[in-house]
């Protein structure tokens, strides 16, 4: 076990995999000076500039070059820098990456981690500022993975590095510097949920910072004698259902809790995943439909705050259980 | 070109009331469903530049593929089974005309997105370079493409890093049914490479004989580690966009004078001026290739379809079939 931040565990993940298998190889702008967050930090003079590989500011180059990399026997980490500028690569990651293998009958397949730093970041306004996770939910060909800790980000990177799929990677733009332990002999597989704590009443579904708004809710709840079970999806594609179910059987209670839009989102998926199998109340709570505003006052009318997860779950609570639907 | 005029052909006659665009009605008639690109008339380009290169060079395609696909020595039965939906198609019928491949030859690709192909040629010469093989990508393209951003991104690319790409520019003058002299200002893709300082030559496209030695110089030096170069091939789309567009508005003179320039016609009429020059030996050549192409379509039409169950497969390892 070691103390470190989750950029630190991100660095050990991939300098892991680089010295395991040198077909892994970085593209990114500023990746040879540690990237924007240090998340590539001494990666550089450790294994040089054509495994850690500066490119001009062009995205959908960056992405595409990854694709041919890949077709061509290579493993690359593509950086996007912040998941905003994943829309100057669309096309790239949605008709040639994710579509590859597909399209052409499995001749090839398109091993790549995009790491594209999602959701809010403080006083950046709306295009540094996005939570596009259920985006690529809807993708077919890519896996979606959100990790919350630098124990899952150690873990899910070099497991995303191993990945025979094109792996869309969300790091979180607000936890860099958030620190924990790490086991480096831990594996995490990909598509596998954690149970963070049990809990009677509720079960509360999250992934990615969310994860740490949420505790501090189940805290305040806690006091008030409401025992909540929480779930860290980590994966959102595939997604561990069986966890979810498991624990909404013994609840009853399902409240799924994410930074992106409300609408439309992948909160939406699993509520109803679960009322299509199970007598359960369940709802989902995000952010409103804004983008994202740079006064403190407008930047925080996009939050979901853990004041508005514990008001949310009294009202579920408060609710009688004739009214869950049942299937 | 024989063999791609005669591929082109078959598939035309294939698709006929197959494709509901232009205010057309489909039939169901047609055996090769939905949009075909055909590359008639620019078949130079792909068998002048194609012959340079070996089964480990690669080549990206655009969405007028089926020429670069059968130059870089593709398999006719299994092209004509993936245009025909079928289960012995490269792609087991789940690409067709547009996402013809066979990377067993090296060719990564025909592409449904204009210039889409150029950063994953870009990206597999990269890889080339860096594994230390002696083998170069060939990147096929329209002259549409060089208004996409990927046009300009890869060619910086490829030149920041001094890779083993040759960039095709398959100027065919139109942009699906507009006139590209009409949307792109400057003098085109050549034009815009050296201003990269890319080394960029200037063909006749419809001239196999230039295209072969152009080509040849190019790749050459390419595989020497001379970094990127650009063949700017000027031919001629004798067909509409896709095939059941008539292409009404051009104006016919142009066509007729497309179609006097015929590169078939022209290499015809080339060897028979040299000395001990056979039209026997050409006329076998269009024989073979006519048996080969009637082959391809007995073989097609006979085919199986796909089972249903493999549009289950091949989208991903981790969690394919979790909801299937």
């Amino acid at each position: 076990m070691a103390l470190m931040t989750y950029a630190q565990a991100a660095v050990a993940a991939l300098d892991d995999a680089m010295s395991a298998n040198d077909r892994v190889i970085v593209l990114g702008e500023d990746v040879g000076r540690g990237g924007i967050f240090a998340q590539y930090a001494g990666l550089a003079q450790k294994f040089g500039p054509d495994r850690i590989v500066d490119t001009p500011i062009s995205e959908a180059a960056i992405m595409g070059a990854g694709v041919g990399m890949a077709l061509a026997g290579m493993r690359p980490v593509i950086e996007l820098r912040v998941t905003d500028f994943a829309m100057c690569a669309m096309d790239e990651i949605v008709n040639q990456a994710a579509k590859n293998r597909y399209m052409f009958g499995g001749q090839g397949t398109v091993p790549v981690v995009v790491r594209m730093p999602m959701g809010i970041w403080d006083a950046s306004a709306a295009q540094h500022s996005q939570s596009l996770e259920n985006w690529f939910v809807h993708l077919p060909g890519v896996v979606v993975v959100a990790p919350s800790t630098p124990q899952d980000n150690y873990s899910l990177l070099k497991a995303a590095l191993v990945c025979d799929d094109p792996v869309i990677f969300l790091e979180h733009k607000t936890l860099w510097a958030s620190s924990g332990e790490v086991d480096t002999s831990l594996d995490i597989e990909l598509g596998k949920a954690e149970v963070v704590r049990t809990g009677e009443h509720l079960t509360l579904v999250t992934w990615s910072r969310q994860r740490q708004v949420c505790q501090q809710a189940i805290e305040e709840l806690a006091n008030q004698g409401i025992d909540v079970e929480l779930i860290d999806l980590k994966s959102l594609w595939p997604w561990d259902k069986e966890a979810v179910l498991q624990s909404c059987r013994k609840t009853g209670r399902l409240l799924v809790v994410h930074e992106s839009v409300q609408v439309g989102g992948f909160g939406a998926e699993i509520v109803s995943t679960v009322v299509e199998r199970l007598p359960c109340q369940a709802r989902r709570l995000g952010a409103p439909r804004i983008p994202v505003g740079y006064a403190s006052e407008l930047e925080a009318l996009a939050r979901v705050t853990s004041q508005q997860i514990v008001d949310y779950v009294q009202r579920m609570l408060a609710q009688h259980t004739d009214q869950v639907p049942t299937s | 070109m024989v063999r791609i005029r005669a591929f082109e052909d078959a598939a035309e006659d294939a698709s006929q009331g197959g494709v509901a665009v232009y205010g057309q009605a489909t039939s169901g008639r047609a055996k090769v469903r939905g949009p075909l690109h055909l590359s008639t008339g620019q078949e130079a380009v792909a068998a002048g530049v194609c012959a340079h290169l070996t089964a480990n060079d690669y080549i990206t395609s655009t969405h007028r593929g089926h020429g670069h696909t059968l130059a870089k020595g593709a398999d006719m039965t299994r092209m004509m089974c993936e245009l025909f939906g079928k289960a012995h198609g490269f792609n087991g019928g789940r690409g067709g005309s547009m996402h013809i491949a066979d990377f067993s030859v090296g060719m990564l690709g025909a592409n449904g997105v204009v210039g889409a192909g150029m950063p994953i040629a870009v990206g597999a010469a990269h890889a080339q370079k860096i594994q230390g093989r002696p083998d170069i990508t060939a990147c096929f393209f329209g002259d549409g493409a060089i208004n996409r951003g990927p046009f300009l991104e890869s060619l910086n690319w490829a030149q920041v890093y001094r890779l083993p790409v040759l960039f095709v520019c398959e100027d065919n003058q139109w942009s699906a049914t507009t006139a590209t002299s009409a949307m792109s200002a400057g003098a085109g893709a050549a034009a815009r490479a050296r201003s990269m300082d890319i080394e960029a030559v200037e063909v006749d496209g419809n001239d196999v004989l230039a295209v072969y030695r152009a080509a040849q110089e190019l790749v050459n030096s390419v595989r020497k580690g001379d970094g990127p170069k650009l063949l700017h091939t000027r031919t001629y789309r004798v067909k509409g966009h896709v095939s059941v567009d008539k292409a009404a508005y051009r104006n016919p003179s142009e066509v007729e004078q497309a179609l006097a320039r015929c590169p078939i016609k022209k290499a015809r009429a080339l060897y028979l001026t040299m000395p001990g020059a056979r039209a026997d030996v050409l006329d076998q050549i269009e024989a073979d290739a006519q048996a080969e192409i009637e082959a391809a379509l007995a073989y097609a039409d006979a085919c199986d379809p796909p089972d249903p169950e493999t549009a289950y497969t091949h989208i991903q390892t981790v969690g394919a079939g979790q909801w299937h």
